[in-house]
């Protein structure tokens, strides 16, 4: 795993924020920024997904839940009548906190459990959140709605705000992916989701590290939930704790390799216009859907790990078969250790 | 003067009808390298489980440096300075060869969210790397490494945080004459440092030249404890390994 942050690096994240942050300025055709907005909310949810189903291998199926939690959040703080302005944006990292520390117990409940099960547990706390949206109507409207305070912003540049506020917290997901990678928390992590029950026996902080990554994952994902409430104005029950949503940022990180930095971004950017596209093709009929599936299914089949892995893995292999025929050639030292070993055992 | 590190006493474990391990007892005395021996399926891998809190006993007690631990669990026991290696090497094949020793070296929340690998921790690790001669491998996934290289690198793994008494189950199961000797002299290298060893090992000849005492089990009990010597003459234990 390649941990340094090299020049390299830096300049691939600062080519891409900066191209980010330049396309409302530079403008285009009035579809693309809606595109890009949804395009990077589903980067900042998937990298943030990847926090937990990526480094520590807990794949959750219900994070759509905190999403749903964090829209209705600002929906109810500020609602229909009031003036909205910029508000929201500020009160973002209130609910970000507010639901980390809330999920805390949900995430020592649910990871007791491990892989399919834990996916199943999961999959219930999306259930049970959308069935509270459907019924605490006092608060959320139930499935008549309920109206986010309007959003006092210029015609012309309305959907800035909200492009940026999205940006802000993919660099934050991004930023946060980074340091568990390069702190003790990834390396705990890791172990976690190697072998959780051998990482117990050499001491590791098995539970305070998935704990971390799941309020932390929980967090962001409220977040960004907060800023799409604030976008789409009006959010129903089966909207804002949608299944499809939760698929979403599974497959994405799935499809450009999790536990990578990039691999949740890059899956975004891969099926979000995908899907936009297959959309408009197919209308308004759900066979987009299928079409959204079957991209997916022919990347996993000939790339299973995801797309960043595999292709690292390809480089390494053929930069490694070039390396041993230099090594033959050379004809190197012997090593310490003899490593040729009877590799059976009973 | 002998002073018991580990006390076992009645330990039971049931698998549906199988008793694995049936009212055991024995102790290991610090500074001892005790063998564990005994037949297939006599129970050596089931009572390590139990010790180190990776099984629950049905019956029994277990005392480590005098102090009866009620709920054995890895971890704490770990930190208290009681580490095991596993019959089939496990280590994290996905976090270099150096990582894998960081990892186990123990660390306080401060450093939890501090660097993932320290200037601190990389000297502990290279003083551990140089006495298990994996130096050069430090850098390496440790998917790369051989299957004897894996069972070193655990050994070592588990010795980052000064345990006082290692558990080894079968350290030479498996790994090729070298390397056999190559454990050993690690063994009693940490061995001359103070460390007590509780060992399962199949191969004889290792056993009756590095352990004293050695126990037998046979049916998951105890049917013979005492110096190597002795044990190869006793009758029960040809008769256990022979026999039935
Ligand atoms: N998880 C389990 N479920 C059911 N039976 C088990 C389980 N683990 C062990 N056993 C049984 O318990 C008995 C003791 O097994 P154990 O692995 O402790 O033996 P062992 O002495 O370590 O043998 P070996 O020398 O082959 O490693 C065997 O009969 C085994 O089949
Ligand atoms: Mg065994």
């Amino acid at each position: 795993m390649k941990l340094a942050i090299t020049r390299a690096g830096l300049i691939r994240a600062g080519v891409f924020f900066l191209i980010l942050i330049l396309v409302p300025v530079v403008g285009g055709p009035g579809w693309l920024l809606n595109t890009l907005i949804f395009t990077i909310m589903y980067a900042a949810l998937s990298s943030s997904w990847n926090l937990l189903g990526g480094y520590a291998g807990y794949p959750s199926l219900g994070h759509v839940a905190f999403f749903g939690i964090g829209a209705y959040a600002t929906a109810i703080i500020f609602t229909g009548s009031v003036y909205g302005g910029y508000a929201p944006f500020f009160v973002l990292p209130l609910i970000g906190i507010a639901v980390a520390l809330f999920s805390i117990p949900i995430g020592w409940v649910s990871m007791r459990t491990r892989a399919d099960v834990f996916a199943i547990v999961t999959i219930t706390l999306l259930f049970i959140t959308q069935t509270l949206a459907f019924n605490l109507k006092n608060f959320t409207g139930g499935a008549q709605g309920k109206s986010v305070a309007p959003a006092p912003f210029d015609v012309s540049t309305y959907d800035w705000p909200f492009y940026y506020a999205m940006l802000i917290l993919l660099a934050i997901a991004m930023g946060i992916s980074l340091y568990f990678r390069r702190s003790k928390i990834g390396l705990s992590l890791a172990t976690v989701r190697a072998d959780e029950d051998k990482a117990h026996g050499v001491g590791v902080r098995v539970t305070a590290v998935k704990l971390i990554a799941f309020a932390v994952s929980a967090g962001l994902v409220a977040m960004v939930g907060g800023v799409w409430a604030y976008y789409v104005g009006f959010i129903y029950p089966q909207f804002a704790v949608d299944p499809l949503i939760t698929i979403g940022m599974v497959l994405m990180a799935f499809l450009g390799g999790r536990g990578t930095l990039w691999g949740p971004v890059l899956g975004a950017f891969i099926l979000v216009p995908a899907q936009e596209y297959f959309a408009q093709a197919f209308g308004a009929s759900e066979l987009y859907l299928l079409a959204y599936a079957a991209v997916f299914l022919v990347i996993m089949l000939f790339l299973p790990r995801g797309i960043l892995p595999s292709i690292s893995e390809r480089l390494k292999r053929r930069r490694a078969s070039a390396a041993g025929a230099a090594r033959d050639s050379a004809n190197a030292a012997p090593t310490a250790i003899p490593t040729s070993e009877v590799k059976a055992v009973r | 003067m002998s002073e018991n590190l580990l006390e076992i006493d009645h330990l039971t474990k049931r698998f549906g009808g199988v008793t694995a391990v049936d009212e055991c007892s024995f102790t290991v005395q610090k500074g001892t390298i005790t063998a564990l021996i005994g037949p297939n399926g006599s129970g050596k891998t089931t009572a390590f489980n139990m010790i180190t809190g990776y099984l629950k006993a049905d019956s029994g007690e277990i005392r480590f440096n005098g102090e009866t631990i009620a709920r054995p669990r890895p971890a704490d026991l770990y930190r208290r300075g009681l580490s095991r290696t596993f019959q089939q090497a496990r280590i994290f094949p996905e976090l270099t060869v150096e990582e894998n020793l960081v990892v186990a070296a123990g660390y306080s929340w401060r450093q939890l969210f501090g660097r993932r690998v320290s200037e601190i921790d990389r000297e502990r690790a290279k003083k551990m790397l140089g006495e298990f001669r994996l130096e050069a491998m430090a850098q390496l996934p440790s998917a790369d490494l051989s299957y004897g290289q894996r069972k070193l690198l655990e050994f070592a793994a588990v010795l980052m945080s000064d345990p006082t008494l290692v558990l080894l189950d079968e350290p030479t199961a498996g790994v090729n004459p070298v390397m056999i000797d190559a454990m050993e002299q690690h063994i009693r290298q940490r061995h001359a440092a103070g460390v007590t060893f509780l060992i399962v090992e199949h191969d004889m000849q290792l056993v009756m030249r590095l352990c004293d005492p050695v126990i037998v089990l046979d049916h998951g009990a105890p049917i013979a404890f005492g110096s190597p010597d002795l044990i190869q003459k006793d009758t029960r234990v040809l008769e256990a390994y022979l026999g039935s």
